[in-house]
């Protein structure tokens, strides 16, 4: 009842911006609440079952934004041949350098295993950049203004989806192995940095992904406005709707990504919720809750949470290439940690912790006032700043700064839900 | 010669640098692993609690420069750091009062205070761009060298200038007189000793009579001085923009880490092996190569290991290797 | 869910949450005033009943008391709320009906640190050092309480132990189990008590130190310190003890001198094996 009502409210919520600012905003904020949604389902099914703090969440979203590309721009084939395969040979090499250290680690006899490891790793690392660096050289070298990159694989956009998921998934599986498997687990902070990380590779490997040049133009799964706008037939439908064309195309275009992504929330959502009532989901609640007597009836605890920070990063990465498939470009430099990790822990903590239609809710919720706070900010400091004189520092000040008043109101609400309703608006049962 | 050129371009591009750094890191990680030891969380909000004391110093400078009090060749902020303290202890003391002291009450998990403190980040992080926006602010006034690298070309008589910067050397002073002044109060004080038997074993503590409010109390305006102190540093070394003080957190988390988690010696240990790793692993060696190899051996690139864009991910790699082999950090994480 | 609104869902992050040395106990309420009520035993808790918060009642009107002077023991098998009885004397967990009074008050209503300053030193059974800080320094907290000089005190803490005095620079947590145990007693005599309270002070070390542990107990005793103490060791207790309480269920089983009781047939039989 309680779910009805709240997930009621967030209709009203975003109708209420249709009617009031205009149906366009209104499917933005309801696109990115859809991937909020999954991204916080995500985090929930992490933090909520298992109890795994993940503070990495933007390093797999954007990994998912990076599968974008990997799947689905064009190759380049200059590119590949200037030093595309010198760059899979090196990479190839560091990966056999690191099984090759890892297994003298395991191997070797105490006494001469660490220098037999250093000695792999500082000889692997300069032959891979011996390897590596003119390659990347000359791939940057082709046609820096439009590509200097290897490009995708071209195939269609919405596979690039679950490869999201499945890159983020093994990534999270080389940090669940190696922070779970300590004695005492270390992954907040293993997640922090390794977010970090991918950003910085983002950002600064051009070969991969341009870098700060961006990847623009991605392909998308709906079409372009301009073509419908060129189509006599949907003219004329939107005409037969009292629409001028241009916001009739803007508005099928945001429409079809509503339908794609709620497609795919809702089957995430049905498969969460099945898989907490099956007896898997019986299991990690039990787990959760008395750690020791699970141990004690043969549960391998760090396996059950290798797989659940797996799956949780897997569904991060998925809503991450939803969300780069809609902007329609790769901006690595776009992705914050406030925005992309602490944002979705709000999401999941006010909507309430364990409950995935909660973390949904949370999701929709917390998105929405992350838009309309800076307006209503800015109505806010209109009413404050209407009797200064026009012109006042203090005034210009004001007004200037409304839009950091978003991340004062996430906050606030953060600590009120936990003050007065730690269980979040819907809670676990 | 060439020995000694190649010692100066070492210390002017790596070891003034990373020591100056180090210093920073180190107060912040200190400021970090107090917490720890003592209200038992990572403070998530710790980057922006010295955002925000930075900007209460930077706003009375400000007000010292208008009022034309200077500090001769010394940047004016050094006086203005007191009042920064002051203000920011006022600030944390505050939001304890308001904010974690209620989760204490209720003897809520420490991860639920990791949580609480992300909203008070949200928060810190939301006023400090309210009131002094998100810009650079540039805040350093005084003499900008000690030594020039020209002064020290025509002293010495080398090829290669060395400069230290006033605001580097200001760090390292500062910072050793606060890590100094820290550990006699921790160590010789009777408050001091109470805080450490306090995050030690909260019940004795509290059948010893030790007031625990006081503690926590104490804890907060001291964690206030060394962010307003840490920050201020930076600033000064570097620039103030509030971004960077938020990404600072991971650096100083990792040298809190590395150094083991509720040690102070290790929150200083790691601070310089995160600082020292991040200038050695990002510097382009090439110069000093050229001085010390012959010629036939120097190299053609620039010999650096990583670039500097990678400075996070040297901090990240160093914590994961020191916790695969000593998962309790260097200095075996001990209480404070 | 695990641990309340405010739990931590099983997550064991150290590096983010550090629950070490996190206290469990809190005030059974916020702290009411002593009350003037003469007469009776130096330390006396009086019909106690109550248990641990909200849960089922542990102790069923039972009484402990010791007096100026005396060493009084409670034993009794496992189970019996031995260590339960002695936390109600020292204020840790709510009695339903009873009464504790300390040299003529009545202290039912005071918090556990308001009763550290009453006068009564408490032993905790573990977890009862600093175990990061030097001998010497747990001996000062020991005195936090303490504003005048506590030199005094400390030296006779380390006449009566005189190896902690070889070791007072030493982290406490480095030291073997007894010399651990003498430094905890020591932690509670530091206060200069009225009355001292050991719960299990022998746990877990070896005969030899027990006996030793338990000659220095007599040797405070002696100074006209009152003990009060509980004891797995039932028999070795009984013959040091003036006052000995056998505790079942939460009740009073029996009650008398330190010898009555090992002489009393039924308590060997049911209790003593023998």
């Amino acid at each position: 009842m309680r779910t009805l009502a709240l997930f009621a409210l967030i209709a009203a919520l975003i109708l209420g911006t249709g009617f009031v600012q205009s149906w366009n905003s209104a499917l933005i904020i309801l696109n990115m609440g859809l991937v909020s949604a999954i991204m916080a389902l995500g985090v929930n099914l992490q933090w909520g079952l298992a109890g795994l703090f993940n503070v990495g969440v933007m390093g797999f979203v954007a990994l998912g934004g990076l599968a974008v590309v990997l799947t689905s721009v064009a190759p380049v084939p200059e590119a590949w041949e200037a030093g595309g395969w010198r760059v899979a040979a090196a990479i190839v090499l560091a990966l056999a350098a690191i099984a090759v250290a890892v297994l003298a680690w395991k191997r070797l006899p105490r006494k001469t295993r660490g220098w037999a490891v250093a000695a792999i790793a500082v000889v692997g690392f300069f032959v891979y950049r011996a390897l590596l660096d003119p390659a990347v050289s000359a791939i940057e070298a082709v046609d820096p203004a439009a590509t200097g990159f290897l490009g995708g694989l071209g195939l269609p956009v919405l596979l690039a989806w679950p490869v999201g998921g499945l890159l983020a998934a093994g990534v999270a599986w080389v940090i669940g192995k190696t922070a779970l498997g300590l004695r005492s687990d270390y992954l907040a902070i293993a997640t922090l940095g390794i977010a970090e990380i991918i950003l910085a590779v983002l950002k600064n490997e051009d070969w991969l992904t341009r870098g700060v040049k961006n990847v623009i133009g991605l392909p998308r799964p709906v079409p372009y406005e301009i073509d419908l706008q060129g189509d006599p037939g949907f003219v004329e439908t939107a005409a037969g709707l009292g629409l001028d064309p241009t916001t009739a195309s803007t508005i099928y275009v945001k429409l079809g990504y509503s339908v794609l992504f709620a497609v795919v929330l809702v089957a995430l959502l049905v498969l969460a919720q099945l898989a907490l009532n099956s007896p898997w989901g019986r299991m990690m609640r039990a787990v959760r809750d008395n750690e020791e007597a699970a141990e004690a009836m043969g549960k391998d605890v760090t396996a059950r949470h290798l797989q659940i920070f797996i799956l949780g990063s897997a569904l991060c990465g998925i809503a991450g290439a939803m969300m780069t498939t809609l902007d329609g470009q790769l901006t690595p430099s776009s992705y914050q940690p406030l925005r992309y990790t602490f944002l979705i822990w709000v999401m999941v903590i006010v909507g309430g912790s364990g409950n995935n239609l909660g973390a949904v809710l949370g999701g929709f919720l917390i998105w929405f006032l992350w838009v309309q706070v800076e307006p209503m900010g800015q109505w806010l400091m209109g009413a404050i700043t209407a009797g200064m004189a026009d012109g006042s520092a203090l005034k210009a000040h004001l007004l200037g700064s409304v839009q950091h008043m978003r991340l004062l109101t996430m906050g606030v609400i953060l600590l009120l839900v936990l003050r007065f309703a730690p269980r979040g608006l819907l809670p676990e049962r | 010669m060439d020995f000694l050129n190649a010692l100066v371009v070492l210390a002017n591009f790596v070891f003034i640098p990373a020591f100056a750094y180090g210093s920073q890191l180190a107060l912040g990680a200190l400021g970090v692993t107090l917490i720890y030891g003592i209200l038992r969380f990572s403070n998530f909000a710790h980057g922006d609690t010295m955002a925000i004391g930075t900007m209460f110093t930077i706003l009375v400078t400000w007000g010292l420069q208008a009022l034309g009090v200077s500090f001769g060749p010394l940047p004016t902020a050094l006086l203005a750091i007191p009042f920064g303290i002051v203000l920011t202890a006022l600030l944390v003391l505050g939001t304890d009062r308001l904010v974690y002291r209620f989760y204490r009450e209720q003897k809520a998990k420490p991860v639920i205070l990791v949580i609480v403190s992300m909203g008070v980040m949200f928060i810190y992080n939301g006023l400090t761009r309210l009131i002094i926006g998100p810009g650079d602010q540039n805040f350093a006034d005084g003499e900008r060298f000690l030594v020039s690298a020209r002064d020290f070309k025509a002293m010495t008589g080398l090829d290669e200038g060395l400069a230290l910067k006033s605001t580097q050397a200001i760090t390292v002073v500062v910072a050793i007189l606060v890590v100094a002044l820290l550990f006699w109060f921790l160590n010789h004080t009777r408050t001091g000793k109470s805080m450490r038997a306090y995050s030690d074993n909260e019940d004795l503590a509290l059948l010893s009579g030790i007031n625990p409010e006081r503690v926590v109390m104490v804890t907060w305006i001291i964690v206030a001085a060394l962010a307003v102190v840490a920050g201020t540093l930076y600033g000064l070394d570097k620039s103030f923009k509030p971004f960077t003080y938020f990404q600072i957190l991971l650096p100083i988390f990792a040298s809190a880490i590395v150094g083991g988690l509720g040690s102070p010696i290790g929150a200083i240990a790691g601070g310089f092996i995160i600082a020292f790793s991040e200038v050695g692993i990002t510097y382009a060696w090439k110069k000093v190569l050229e001085y010390m190899l012959p010629e036939s051996l120097e190299p053609s690139g620039l010999v650096q290991l990583m670039s500097t864009d990678y400075k996070f991910a040297v901090s990240f790699v160093i914590l994961i290797i020191v916790l695969l082999f000593r998962p309790t950090g260097l200095f075996k994480g001990k209480s404070v | 869910m695990s641990g309340g609104p405010y739990g931590d869902r099983g997550n064991k992050d150290l590096s983010i949450a550090n629950p070490r040395g996190m206290g469990v106990e809190r005030p059974v309420r916020a702290g009411g005033r002593e009350r003037p009520a003469p007469g009776g035993p130096f330390l006396i808790g009086e019909a106690m009943t109550g248990g641990y918060g909200r849960g089922s009642d542990i102790l069923h009107g039972c009484t402990i008391a010791v007096d100026r002077g005396e060493i009084a023991v409670i034993v009794g098998p496992n189970g019996a709320g031995k260590s339960t009885a002695m936390k109600a004397v020292f204020g840790m967990l709510s009695l339903r009906e009873g009464m504790v009074r300390l040299d003529g008050e009545d202290i039912t209503a005071l918090t556990p640190q308001a009763r550290v300053r009453k006068g009564m030193g408490f032993v905790p059974q573990t977890h009862n050092i600093f175990t990061s800080m030097t001998v010497e320094e747990n001996l000062e907290m020991g005195a936090f309480i303490r504003r005048d000089d506590i030199a005094d005190t400390m030296e006779q803490v380390y006449t009566l132990f005189p190896i902690l005095k070889d070791k007072r620079r030493q982290a406490a947590g480095e030291l073997s189990g007894g010399q651990r145990q003498q430094v905890a007693v020591g932690r509670a005599l530091m206060t200069k008590p009225k009355v001292l309270m050991l719960d299990e002070p022998t746990a877990g070390v070896s005969p030899i130190v027990m006996d030793e542990l338990f000659d220095r107990i007599i040797e405070v005793a002696r100074t006209g310190l009152p003990v009060l103490m509980v004891e797995q060791n039932a028999r070795q207790a009984l013959a040091i003890a003036d006052k000995g309480y056998v505790l079942v269920q939460g009740r009073n089983a029996h009650t008398g001198t330190g010898k009555a009781l090992l002489e009393d047939d039924d308590v060997r039989r049911s209790f003593l094996g023998g």
